[in-house]
């Protein structure tokens, strides 16, 4: 079986030349990032994710988390793996330097986090869920709940959940029923809360929960939602965690991935209520939900890129080793290492392409992220805000489907050994399935991108985003020129695919929503070729300089051109199916089906 | 007491190594680098030592490229207190590292050096022991435990035969073998206080140091491929094949 190597070559390149270091560099908050401290956070990280977190993954699918008396223990080696993860203080990667935390921006937590997904996805749930908390808090937490809750939750002592989703309220959060009432200077909170990741574990001294409920009085629907932290145990005033609050695990969901993650069922309330203290203001609580929601969007779809890399990986080492049948046309001689097959090839191909472009499109989101975070000028700041707004919905979705189709192709490589446990190829499958799901459907994702980032706003930044995209096709030239011309016919589909959803949108939202999807896809397509093209461009300059990594170099360029012949050509397909498919959807009968 | 740390800068152990086309050296260019998982040892050591109160103060020294610079930061992310560099484009032989760490020492002064017994891409293990020939200072080589009680260290080293306890005077150099410790993970919020520990750059010349190469290399090539292997039928014809083929037993 192979063990994980983080594409640290990669990962740099992206990050430096693909996303722009230096800019991140002279934001203000950000001045002590530079190449070198980047390169020393990510090789001591990546140490860490390949000598301690990888070697539990398989241990982890295998054992899964346990439950007994309300009390979920970890797979074997989690809690200590968990202990050395705090004490090396990742997990204040990004969190505020006030309270602990390093505060180094997304360009450079985001890739972290990539390795920590690619070497064991289930365990990197807890620290992720730790750090949506923490953005929750940043916002919207008071003073003193700060003082209380963010030192511990920032160097790992304690963990974070998110408390949304129940029985009747998943996608529609606006069904929520859990009941918060008021008492004193807290709530009292009662209500059941499913499917909650690391909702109770044996790994931390405290859970912190954030909880949806809704107050007595509250109006119906979205604005009547408010945000609750409930610890697990009360902090004392000393804070130390105190007397066990009213709360607690009743069961976990045997799934069909990310075994070592608990997903609790939690109960709130059975002994009288929950004690809870309100986040901000009363009834805002989907609206905060919403002010962290491009950060835990952004995780997750770095999350695909990271299980598809390891699939990647995984499957390549298998191609190097596994002899099968000769080379085309040779009727004897040695059999070959299946790597020598034009079609494995092509399957490792459209791995690697889509994997670079999908890591070049999540960093660009980081280095998006970060700007509208921390650009001094207004109107920069809006306009970061708005591009990272279009492309949260892409990243997220686009990066887990693909991560499920290359995490399929990563199985079917190792032929009839990839359907049996045993190699591993498969735990990537199934623990990949659940990324299109979570943290909102790619659906819901889709939704979002036609309705409130391309639909309300007539197109505006979608178009805006376009014109960036023609430049880099544009600037395509002499022995790219090939990668520009495809790239421009992809960028034509995707700008008259845009046109229609605006031009529908209003007339028809139906069809809209119909074809969401294909247009989400379109877009994420067409944006991967964008982030190859410019690779390519940064490639074909760097490789000129003296002492330069010819290979590597060399490497991108073929990718990118991969990429042009076997993915962009999709768009057009996508194009298609958005101007003119939404009919046939929705044409049949309930009773038809 | 001060301590003085060696770390090299060598190919990582995860990369493959590729020897250079035209059979001058292996291929370095482009290749991920890091510390000597040897010296990564002297340097826990050193960190081991400062937090059971015996060290006060551990320099660490790197010969080679501008990079090493990195190397350095790594063993003061590890808890190293300053780095020096000597910057040289030269390749450095053992002569020549032993030459200028004698130099660096002579400035210094430290009551211990800890080096590691060998550096993973070159594995010449020769370096402690020149060290201590040029300062006439006692040696104790491939160490796996090291206590210093005022002006002598007991020592534990692996020997073929088992382990060997002596006791050396200090100031005297001392060489990490693989089971000295474990080193540890370097912490997050340690990578950035690294960044503004005090780092020297100093070329040879400058401590009288002539470092130019003595030994030429000829040509360095691949070793052959491994031809397949032979199925026996039963001990008989092994234990025969060793005696006669191998000539091993
Ligand atoms: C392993 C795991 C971990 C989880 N962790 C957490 C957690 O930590 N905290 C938490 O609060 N929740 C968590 N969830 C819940 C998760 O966020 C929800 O499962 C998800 O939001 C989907 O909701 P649902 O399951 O109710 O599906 P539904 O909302 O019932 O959706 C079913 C299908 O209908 C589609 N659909 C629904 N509404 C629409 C619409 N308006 N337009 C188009 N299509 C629609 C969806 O796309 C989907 O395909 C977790 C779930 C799992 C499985
Ligand atoms: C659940 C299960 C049930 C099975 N049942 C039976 C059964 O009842 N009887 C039986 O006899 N067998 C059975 N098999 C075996 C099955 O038919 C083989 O697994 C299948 O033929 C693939 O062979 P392989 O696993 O050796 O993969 P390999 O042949 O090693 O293939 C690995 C990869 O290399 C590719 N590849 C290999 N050669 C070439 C080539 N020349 N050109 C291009 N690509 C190539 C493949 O497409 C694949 O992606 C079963 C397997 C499973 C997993």
């Amino acid at each position: 079986m192979s063990s994980y190597v983080a594409p640290l070559k990669d990962m740099l390149f992206v990050i430096n030349e693909l996303a722009g270091l230096d800019d991140i560099s002279k934001l203000p908050g950000c001045e002590e990032v530079n190449a070198e401290l980047v390169e020393a956070v990510l090789g001591e990280a990546a140490k860490f994710a390949q000598e301690v977190l990888e070697p539990l993954n398989r241990v982890g699918d295998k054992e899964g988390s346990k439950l007994a008396n309300h009390v979920v223990t970890s797979p074997a080696g989690f809690k200590a793996a968990y202990q050395q993860f705090r004490e090396a203080g990742w997990n204040g990667l990004g969190g505020m330097t006030e309270y602990g935390g390093q505060g180094l921006p997304h360009l450079v937590s985001n890739p972290v986090q990539e390795m920590w997904n690619s070497s064991n996805m289930a365990f990197c749930l807890c620290p992720m869920l730790t750090s949506g908390v923490l953005e929750a808090m940043r916002h919207h937490g008071s003073p003193e709940q700060l003082q209380r809750y963010v030192p511990k939750l920032t160097s790992g002592e304690w963990s974070g959940t998110m408390n949304l989703t129940e029985p009747q309220a998943g996608s529609d959060l606006a069904a929520v029923r859990t009941k918060a009432v008021p008492e004193g200077d807290h709530y009292k909170i009662s209500g059941t809360k499913i499917f909650i990741t690391w909702g109770e574990h044996d790994m931390a001294d405290n859970i912190v929960h954030l909880v949806l409920a809704r107050l007595p009085d509250a109006p119906e629907g979205v604005k009547g939602i408010s945000l609750f932290i409930v610890p697990k145990f009360l902090p004392n005033a000393d804070g130390s965690p105190g007397e066990r609050n009213d709360v607690k695990c009743v069961s976990i969901e045997h799934k069909l991935g990310i075994h070592a993650s608990p997903t609790c069922v939690m109960q709130y309330g059975d002994a009288g209520g929950a004690v809870g203290y309100l986040v901000g203001e009363a009834n805002r609580g989907l609206e905060y939900m919403f002010t962290m929601m491009n950060h835990a969007r952004l995780g997750v779809g770095l999350e695909g890129v990271a299980v598809a890399e390891r699939a990647y990986q995984h499957a390549l080492e298998y191609a190097k080793t596994r002899v099968q049948g000769r080379e085309v046309g040779q009727r004897s001689g040695d059999r070959v290492t299946i790597i020598h097959h034009p079609d494995v090839r092509r399957m490792l191909m459209h791995m690697k392409s889509q994997i670079e472009a999908m890591r070049a499109l999540a960093y660009l989101s980081a280095a998006t992220l970060d700007k509208a975070k921390h650009h001094p000028d207004a109107a920069e700041k809006r306009r970061h805000q708005a591009v990272i707004d279009l492309l949260i919905p892409v990243v997220k979705a686009w990066c887990t489907e693909q991560c499920v189709e290359i995490a399929s192709t990563g199985v079917q490589i190792h032929g009839g050994m990839g359907f049996v446990e045993e190699t591993g190829a498969a735990q990537y499958l199934r623990d990949a399935r659940i990324t299109t799901i979570y943290e909102g459907t790619t659906g819901i994702q889709a939704n979002d991108l036609v309705g409130r980032k391309v639909g309300y706003e007539k197109g505006v930044t979608a178009m805006a985003v376009i014109a960036q995209m023609r430049e880099t096709a544009a600037a395509s030239t002499g022995d790219l020129s090939a990668i520009g011309q495809a790239l421009s016919r992809a960028i034509d589909a995707l700008q008259e695919a845009t046109q229609w959803i605006v031009d529908t949108f209003q007339k028809n939202p139906n069809a809209v929503y119909a074809v969401a999807v294909p247009y989400l896809k379109l877009f994420g397509t067409v944006g991967g070729g964008w982030m190859m093209a410019r690779a390519a461009q940064i490639a074909q300059c760097k490789r000129a300089e003296p002492g330069a990594d010819v290979g590597f170099y060399d490497t991108k360029v073929t990718t990118a051109r991969f990429y042009c012949e076997h993915i962009l050509p999709q768009a057009a397909g996508f194009r298609q199916t958005v101007v003119a498919g939404a009919d046939s959807v929705l044409a049949l009968s309930e009773a038809q089906f | 007491m001060k301590v003085l740390v060696t770390a090299k800068r060598v190919i990582d152990p995860y990369v493959k190594v590729r020897v250079k086309s035209d059979g001058t050296g292996v291929e370095t260019a482009n290749v991920k680098m890091t510390i000597n998982p040897f010296c990564e040892i002297a340097v826990e050591q050193a960190v081991r030592m400062k937090e059971a109160g015996i060290v006060t103060e551990i320099v660490v020294v790197s010969i080679g490229p501008l990079q090493c610079q990195e190397t350095i930061r790594t063993a003061m992310a590890m808890g190293a207190d300053r780095g020096i560099l000597v910057e040289t484009a030269e390749e450095v032989q053992p002569l020549a590292v032993a030459k200028v760490l004698k130099a660096i020492v002579e400035k210094e002064q430290p009551r211990l050096v800890i080096m590691g017994k060998q550096a993973i891409d070159d594995d010449s293990n020769q370096c402690g022991q020149m060290l201590a020939a040029l300062l006439g200072w006692p040696q104790a080589t491939h160490i796996s435990n090291v206590t210093v009680n005022g002006d002598s260290a007991e020592i534990t080293r692996e020997i073929d035969g088992g382990l060997e306890k002596l006791t050396v005077k200090v100031p005297a150099v001392v060489t990490a073998d693989l089971r000295l410790n474990e080193p540890r993970y370097v912490t997050l919020p340690n990578i950035m206080k690294a960044k503004k520990k005090p780092l020297e750059n100093i070329k040879p010349d400058a401590l009288g140091v002539d470092v130019k190469p003595r030994l030429k290399t000829l040509k360095v090539e691949e070793p052959a491929k491994r031809s397949a292997g032979v199925k026996v039928a039963d001990v008989q014809e092994l234990v025969a094949k060793l005696k006669n083929e191998a000539r091993v037993i």
